[in-house]
């Protein structure tokens, strides 16, 4: 610290700030990598997909596929946005 | 960074209050352990002839010359990693624990099969961290597989004590901001505090010599470790070195 910094107010914020939050998003992913989301969920969104896709017509990113895993259970959860009007094929 | 420095400041904290210790070098094919004990010179059998039957433990252990109730078991330079097995580990440390109140594994970096086999038989585990990303985010990773791959895990024992002991610490450059906290650590880790090792030429000084560095009892990082086994063995002690020394108005005015 010099003399003009000295006199300065504020700091400005140091590299320390961005340590921890590059950590925290990295921790995150790794955390969830490690819980170990089944593999084979990319090919069930896309399946349940093409199967709704039949009778409904849904836009391709209108389901979503979310999997949680609690101390004892598992949630599967399938959020599905349906057109405001269905049209029946 | 400090794994081997701590196991051995630990093993000489734990024996210097009458408890019967043995330390343990897991890193087979380096084997630093006995050179920061400063006992290189006597090593005549290692971990692994224990393990062939090459060798008893009471030939392999060598006892420490500042300590009687020290002893190190030292790693074998030659063998291969996968000399480690299982059973092997297993009874050596079945041997020990009958005549031994504390035997203190030294673990390799990484998360290979030395570091495996370092963990997999521990009820206590203290993790060693430094205030660096790379350092935290590694300790996290070690502590998924502590709870999910050890002997405990797998027999769905309880599960095993985690501590965190954060070295080389700068509370200066905390105090800038240039380095994360122990705060921050915590934040990410969440883990019981053991110590703070402060940054210390004394680290140096002591390996240098073959001292652990807790005998160093003028140093800060020596201190720090005394207060880091205390705590260990159930004491109360607040934490140090958390806070750089205060600077004069002219030094702050002037810099440095």
């Amino acid at each position: 610290m010099g003399l003009l910094d000295y006199f300065r107010a504020t700091q400005p914020p140091g590299s320390a700030t961005v340590a921890k939050e590059r950590l925290q998003i990295l921790v995150a992913h790794d955390r969830a990598a490690a819980r170990g989301c089944p593999s084979y969920l990319p090919q069930l969104q896309t399946e349940i997909l093409a199967v709704i896709r039949k009778y409904i017509d849904v836009d391709m990113n209108s389901v979503t596929v979310n999997y949680e895993q609690g101390e004892s259970h598992e949630v599967l959860e399938l959020n599905i946005i349906l057109p405001d009007s269905p049209s029946s094929r | 960074m400090g794994k081997t420095t701590t196991a051995a400041s630990l093993a000489m904290g734990l024996a210097q209050k009458g408890k019967r210790t043995v330390v343990i070098d897991f890193d087979v094919g380096l084997r630093n352990l006995d050179l920061i004990m400063g006992c290189e010179r006597r090593v005549v059998y290692d971990f692994i002839n224990v393990i062939n039957n090459e060798a008893n433990l009471g030939q392999a252990l060598i006892r420490d010359k500042r300590c009687d109730l020290l002893y190190v078991l030292p790693a074998s330079q030659t063998r291969d990693k996968d000399a480690l097995t299982k059973e092997g580990v297993a009874r050596v440390l079945e041997e020990l624990a009958a005549s031994y109140d504390f035997v203190i594994c030294d673990s390799p970096a990484g998360i290979e099969h030395g570091a495996t086999m370092a963990m997999y038989f521990a009820d206590d585990a203290v993790v060693v961290t430094n205030p660096e990303v790379s350092s935290v985010r590694d300790s996290d990773r070690m502590l998924g597989i502590l709870s999910s791959r050890s002997r405990r895990a797998e027999l769905s024992e309880e599960p095993i004590r985690e501590f965190l002991l954060l070295t080389r610490y700068d509370a200066g450059r905390v105090q800038n901001g240039e380095m994360l906290s122990v705060d921050d650590v915590q934040e990410i880790l969440a883990l019981k505090l053991l110590g703070i090792i402060p940054e210390s030429k004394a680290v140096l000084t002591a390996s240098n010599s073959g001292t652990p560095v807790i005998l160093d009892r003028e140093s800060d990082a020596g201190q720090a470790y005394s207060d880091m086994v205390a705590r260990y063995l159930g004491d109360e002690v607040p934490h140090r070195f958390l806070h750089a020394e205060k600077k004069g108005f002219l030094s702050r005015l002037f810099g440095g």
